[in-house]
Formats: C-alpha cells, structure tokens, sequence
C-alpha cells in the first residue's frame, strides 16, 4: 500500500505516526509540505535513512522545486506526477494527511 | 470458500479530535451512509482520533452538536470493527475505560496490516 | 486502470485541490480512465463558480469545469457538505454536480483505486 504524507514534520507529528503503521516493503510518497521530510541534512535525515532500510521512499519533484529543495537525502527518488500515478497503478492508496 | 468480489474492504480512518475540526462528524456520517452499503467497513482511530470516542462529552457550551453517542449506534449499523490504536491511547493517557464504545485496542502493526488488506482507506 | 478522486480541502487554502488535479491530469495522461471527482468536507466549495481569484492565479472551479468538460469527469459535491456551506445549484460552476454519499459508496467500490487529497 503507498502511504503519501503531506505535513511537514517539522510541524506535525503526521510522519512520525504514518511511518509506525506502515509495513515493510511498502512505498512512501511524500508530496506538498511533506517534502521537506528529506531535505538533505536536516534534523529527519536519519529517520529517513532508517525508513529506506525496509521502505522505498519517493517526494514528488514539483513540490521540492516549489521549496527551493534541491538536495534530498541520499537514496529518494524523486518522481513528477505521472510516477506518482504510476505507483498508484502498482499499489492501493493510504493517504496521511 | 470463493470470495465475494462485490464486497470491498473499506476502512475509514479517524485522526482528528472531535471539535476542533468537522472531520471526524463528517467522517461518521460518510460511515453511516456507507454502512447501508453491506460493504466489508472498519473504523480505525489513531492519534488524536481516540478522542472521538472519550466519555464524558458535553458539547452544550461550545454550540457544537454533540455525536460521541453516535459512535455507540454503529454496532446497529454492522459496523463492528472498531480499532483504537494502542500508543495513541498511552501517549494521551487514557486507557480503553475511558472510551464510550466496546472497541478492539491494537498494536499500530496488526492496525498496519490490516490496513494492507483493506481495498479502501479514508482518512477524516 | 479505473480510478476515483476524493478531495477534502477547499481550494487556495491548501494545495490539495492543485495536487488532486494535477494528479486527475497526470492518470488521464497515462491512459486512465478518472472515475470521478468527489468532493466532501470544505472541498464541495471547489465548485463554486463564484469565486474569483485575481487574473494571474488559478481559477480552481474552471479547471474543474474544464477538467469534466474536456475529460467528461464528473466532479461531484456531497449535498449534506455542500448544504452546510452554501452550496447549491444555482453557485455550481458547469460541470459540477450536487449528489450523495451513497454516489461516493458506488465510486469507491466501482473503482481500481481511490486517491484521497485534503489537508
């Protein structure tokens, strides 16, 4: 199931709770104010890298160009919308919002 | 036993405090209307969701209506299955005796995995 | 693939309403067919063709309206949300269309995939 975040972590605690339901091998997608989760070197860079142990993760490029984020932490792939639909063709949806 | 195709998994997913917001009242009235569905409907409720279903509610002062008792009709509905997510009730230090609806407290994994299962998640 | 929409948010306050339709242009693109958009919560207010930004910004009503025209999408509004907040036939942009729940049960159990946008 791809779970897609939305919020900052930085503001709230949406990631953080996403991220304990989620099970191994399922993608994450972060998308709008989620994307600042994996700018690179920031205080989440490590749960981020954590997170890939097990979990693909994705951000969606429109929304870190937007931001002004260019490097994000190392191992996420960034995607425009058309692989946002195509992760949705390979997987059913969880939205955290 | 073949499975019934027509019969999707839907769960709906409760996140925010009752109040503050209309997600969860517009949340609960999707749910009623999907429960006449005969679909396969779950509830789960996690972070502050599991305020929704705290006893003692009155709303009389705030002008809002009140639908913590809402919650206790949807057994009549056949919407049995409810979750409460373990964490999220210890983080906020409340126990299931806090809780207005007979509820099933879960581990956020098994709440995860049955997610997985699910056809359709709506989060409110 | 068959896939739903549902989107939670109003417009302008927050992305959703931009990211729900970049997204219904991006599976459309991609040889899929967009079931339907179903509005509820505060984004019944998406269709509201009274709204008017500022000439250089988005107009988010018309891009549905366009969206349903072009695409023959059908971009639905929640009657109970859309009573509470002032939306009915005569504010509806063309295009838009006042149903029930009942209508988003269909979409999600006719449907490969529902897609959930909001805040």
């Amino acid at each position: 199931m791809l779970y897609t975040i939305n919020k900052s972590p930085f503001e709230t605690s949406t990631m953080q709770t996403a991220l304990r339901f989620l099970q191994p091998g399922d993608p994450v997608l972060f998308i709008e104010d989620g994307v600042y989760a994996v700018q690179g070197d920031n205080r989440f860079s490590s749960d981020i890298a954590e997170l890939m142990r097990n979990n693909p993760v994705y951000a969606l490029s429109p929304d870190l160009e937007a931001r002004g984020i260019g490097g994000v932490t190392d191992g996420v792939t960034c995607v425009g919308y058309d692989g946002f639909v195509e992760l949705v063709e390979e997987h059913r949806t969880n939205t955290w919002l | 036993m073949a499975e019934d195709n027509s019969i999707k998994k839907i769960m709906h997913v409760m996140r925010h405090a009752p109040h503050g917001s209309i997600y969860t009242y517009e949340g609960l009235e999707m749910i009623l209307i999907m429960a006449a569905y005969e679909q396969d409907l779950s509830v789960a409720f996690i972070g502050d969701g599991v305020y929704a279903l705290k006893k003692g509610q009155e709303t009389s002062g705030i002008d809002i209506k009140g639908f913590a008792k809402t919650f206790l009709a949807l057994e009549g509905y056949d919407v049995e299955k409810l979750y409460v997510d373990e964490t999220s009730l210890q983080e906020r230090g409340l126990t299931e005796d806090d809780l207005l609806v007979d509820v099933e407290v879960m581990s956020a994994a098994d709440i995860g995995r049955l997610m997985n299962e699910q056809d359709v998640v709506i989060p409110h | 693939m068959n896939i739903g929409i549902l989107l939670k948010e109003g417009p302008y306050n927050h992305q959703a309403s931009d990211t729900a339709y970049k997204f219904a242009e991006a599976a459309i693109a991609r040889g899929h067919k967009v079931d339907a958009v179903f509005l509820y919560n505060d984004g019944v207010t998406n269709v509201n063709r009274l709204m008017d930004p500022p000439q250089d910004d988005r107009h988010i009503a018309e891009r549905w309206s366009r969206l349903s025209k072009e695409h023959g999408v059908p971009v639905l509004a929640c009657i109970a949300a859309s009573k509470r907040r002032g939306i009915d036939d005569d504010v509806l942009i063309e295009g838009g269309e006042i149903t029930g729940l009942g209508t988003l049960t269909d979409i999600a159990i006719r449907n490969d995939r529902l897609v959930t946008f909001g805040d």
